[in-house]
């Protein structure tokens, strides 16, 4: 039903994008690489110890206002879904350690913000689509990641 | 006579730590400090400004030279807290929960010796952009 009256006013798209923030710990190591190749590639990101940031997550999705409530989401909904999904498994975390959805990969921003695209993703109804995952590692550090739109 | 003038000097740093009292039970860990106390760590983009006050040198038409404090704060606080684990890494928090209170105290006892005795400090330390905390209080 959604998804018919969307198709009524098809013609105006919009991006509607949810803010969240979440702060995790992470190192950037090659395993298979020795402690000076990791030190001299990926400096101070290389500690052994971890060392942690504020995250800061926009979410963005694509998609027609309703003409019954004129939403192209709820957003509501959308800030349930990124904390159902994605802050709850990686809010206060170990990005190395506790995540499933970054088992086996680097825990670079870049990865993490297709991991959290990939968590999204199969979850929104078909009426809209995801656009776009921004991710602020810090104030003037950020990826943004397209999925197959770009 | 010389005008008094607070200059401020603005640095970041980032680190890993948890929030965990060594005497207590995992159970009053977690009903402390909630998530904080997560075994395996969190980290934060701290947001450090340091206020010195005092007169304007007729001289210099300085509070004190910016760049000097800068240093001191790079020798003394970024080199030993910067992408470092708070509570594995330091010496200063071995046996002292890294909360943004006791890092501020910290901070201020590590910058206080490399400032001229007349002029006076404070630390505000953002632990988030939310979250933040000064010492000493007036």
């Amino acid at each position: 039903m959604h998804h018919y009256l969307c198709q009524n006013h098809g013609e105006k798209m919009v991006y509607l994008t949810r803010v969240e923030h979440f702060n995790a710990a992470h190192k950037l190591y090659n395993p298979e690489w020795t402690t000076e190749k990791n030190d001299e590639v990926f400096g101070k990101c290389a500690n052994e110890n971890w060392h942690g940031h504020n995250y800061e997550l926009y979410v963005t999705v694509k998609g027609t206002p309703s003409a019954e409530t004129g939403f192209v989401f709820d957003a509501k909904r959308l800030s349930i879904l990124i904390k159902e999904n994605v802050l709850e498994k990686i809010d206060h975390k170990n990005l190395n350690v506790d995540v499933d959805f970054m088992e086996g990969k680097f825990c670079s921003t870049e990865n993490l913000a297709i991991g959290i695209w990939n968590q999204l993703q199969p979850l929104l109804p078909d009426y809209i689509s995801l656009h776009c995952i921004k991710l602020y590692e810090t104030p003037r550090i950020y990826v943004e990641y397209f999925g197959d739109n770009l | 006579m010389s005008k008094r003038v607070a200059v401020f000097r603005r640095e970041h740093f980032n680190a890993a730590h948890r929030l965990f009292q060594k005497t207590w039970s995992e159970e009053e860990n977690k009903n402390t400090f909630g998530k904080c106390s997560l075994p395996n760590y969190h980290g934060h983009n701290y947001e450090l400004e340091i206020k010195v006050i005092g007169e304007v040198d007729i001289n210099t038409g300085f509070v004190m030279d910016m760049k000097k404090l800068s240093d001191i704060v790079k020798e003394n606080v970024l080199e030993k807290f910067d992408h470092k684990n708070l509570n594995l890494d330091t010496d200063e928090f071995k046996n002292l929960n890294p909360t943004a209170e006791n890092i501020a105290i910290v901070i201020y006892n590590l910058l206080r010796p490399g400032i001229r005795e007349d002029l006076e400090l404070f630390i505000r330390l953002y632990e988030t952009p939310r979250n933040y905390v000064e010492y000493p209080v007036q």
